[in-house]
């Protein structure tokens, strides 16, 4: 199958690592805020794009996979490196659906704010979805 | 004021968490990567902008997030490149690759909506 849901992959998760992404969304959040608050919304506008749990997400997929690989045995530092390099890869595919997001908020949020929502939501999802979905057939084709 | 910030931090983190949880269930790691790009602070964020500010301070932030977004492509392919390239850890990728989102995002801003 293409794409897969691995539930059990949620036992690998200590609360602490659940704890450190919801503060940096908290924190993030209210910086957010403030920072449109203090500089105005095109300034503001730029930090609703921020990588700040990037970094959190990055790590905890390469600890996660080098311990994997521990386990049985191998050495697991450039299988988790690897990981978060491809980590990033997804990141960058899901960019395009991001701008998707901002895009449809701009053009439609003067006019309807529940459509906006809704509508640049499902943008982020398809154009996301079809971004990776063409680079992974290019990368095949090559 | 106060209960402000606190309903954004609940929000923000519930969104993100949401968000990393996906993150964590989807295979292959390409596609889960894609939630790294999840539009989470914007969620939390621009519901209360148009509570607070209006719907036309929620359209101009819409439109900056545009450039926001293709910040976070250009620092994504960085953080990759330091990763397989360099072999540097990833947290420090990262961070370093930080610099990048900075400059593209600011730079652009400053070219197209001064």
């Amino acid at each position: 199958m293409l794409i897969r849901v691995k539930l059990s992959r949620l036992g690998e998760t200590q609360w602490y690592e659940y704890a450190v992404r919801f503060m940096l969304g908290g924190v993030m959040t209210i910086l957010a805020g403030l920072i449109a608050k203090l500089f105005g919304p095109i300034a503001g506008g730029l930090f609703l794009a921020f990588p700040a749990i990037f970094p959190a997400s990055a790590t905890l997929v390469e600890k996660h996979e080098r311990r994997r690989k521990e386990k049985v045995g191998l050495r697991g530092t450039q299988r988790g490196r690897d990981a978060a390099a491809l980590d990033a890869a997804g990141a960058t595919v899901g960019s395009f659906g991001l701008a998707a997001f901002g895009g449809v908020i701009w053009l439609v949020v003067p006019t309807n704010v529940p459509v906006a929502f809704f509508g640049a939501t499902a943008a982020w999802a398809l154009v996301a979805a079809a971004a990776w979905w063409i680079r992974r057939v290019s990368r095949r084709m090559r | 004021m106060i209960a402000e910030y606190i309903l954004r931090f609940v929000i923000g983190g519930v969104a993100v968490s949401i968000f990393a949880v996906l993150s964590d269930i989807f295979r292959p790691k390409s596609f889960a990567g894609l939630f790294g790009a999840a539009p989470s602070i914007a969620l939390a964020t621009l519901g209360l902008t148009v509570w607070n500010q209006g719907s036309g301070y929620a359209a101009i932030e819409g439109r900056s997030m545009i450039i926001g977004a293709l910040a976070f492509g250009f620092y994504s392919v960085v953080t990759c490149q330091l990763i397989k390239r360099l072999h540097i850890h990833s947290l420090a990728s990262t961070i370093l690759a930080g610099i990048a989102w900075f400059s593209c995002a600011f730079l652009v801003a400053w070219l197209l909506l001064s």
